[in-house]
């Protein structure tokens, strides 16, 4: 993983989640700002995927556990696209919430991630 | 204890801020999943009880989000046992991790490190969230099934 990019995800992902959960508060079902951050995160978090996948190949391998990297890496790009599918299914201020609660819970995940790609022996 | 509700009375669970409550089970559901796999397949032998909890844990919670949005009568009730078993488990477990983490097999009480497990100081490596979760959980299954007429 490359830290400064693994940054400007958590970034995007804690304003997505900002931007939902502004939108929930003022009682506003999901628009297209919403779906636009969650559009972008999902983005950013397959170019991460893509990283990591090659950073072991051009001399940056993970220190961690690989498989446990793997997995949160797969977590992470299915809960957005699951989450816009569940806000969806009706649309009011919750579905608002559910897309920032999806965003806030990758922005943890991503940390996590970083975490355990350069964790000391695994 | 209320006389059962008409499944024709019953709201759905999934529903509004239940939906919520659904998507915020899912995800502990997938961190729970990974993390006890992760633990079982790779060092099962460092702490068997607390890595066999962690999977029980993730089990539960795997279950209580199906429960929470399927909709039906049966569901409602495996969502009623599936919360109230991760509160005791939350409880239970929360309070052994602290008091006498060695029954637990457990010598590293980090909450963010390689023995943690989902239910361990009241999950703490999740903010907590295991903890408040059944208790919402609970308030939601009741406000829900309560008969609207009286």
């Amino acid at each position: 993983m490359i830290l400064p990019f693994t940054i400007v995800v958590i970034v995007v992902a804690l304003l997505a989640a900002l931007v939902c959960l502004g939108f929930a508060i003022a009682k506003r079902g999901p628009n297209d700002y919403q779906l636009g951050a969650l559009a972008l995160l999902e983005l950013l978090l397959i170019a991460q995927a893509v990283i990591a996948i090659v950073a072991p190949f051009v001399g940056n391998p993970p220190t961690g556990n690989p498989v446990e990297f793997g997995a949160y890496a797969l977590a992470a790009i299915l809960i957005p696209v699951l989450a816009v599918f569940w806000a969806l299914r009706e649309r009011d201020r919750w579905s608002s919430v559910v897309l920032g609660v999806a965003a806030l819970a990758i922005a943890v995940m991503l940390w996590r991630m970083q975490l355990i790609w350069t964790v000391q022996a695994g | 204890m209320s006389a059962p509700v008409p499944a024709s009375r019953r709201a759905p669970l999934a529903t509004g801020v239940g939906r919520v409550l659904v998507v915020v089970y899912a995800i502990l559901a997938i961190g729970a999943t990974g993390r006890s796999l992760t633990q079982i397949l790779t060092r099962f032998a460092d702490a068997p009880v607390a890595y066999t909890l962690s999977a029980v844990a993730a089990v539960v919670y795997i279950l209580a989000t199906i429960a929470l949005a399927a909709p039906g009568a049966a569901w409602t009730r495996i969502a009623w046992v599936t919360i109230g078993f991760e509160l005791a488990g939350v409880l239970v477990v929360g309070t052994l991790s602290w008091v006498a983490p060695q029954l637990l097999g457990i010598e590293d009480l980090d909450p963010f490190g390689r023995q943690a497990t989902v239910w361990s100081l009241y999950g703490a490596g999740y903010l907590l969230i295991p903890l408040a979760l059944p208790v919402l959980g609970l308030i939601w299954l009741r406000s829900r099934t309560r008969p609207t007429a009286r």
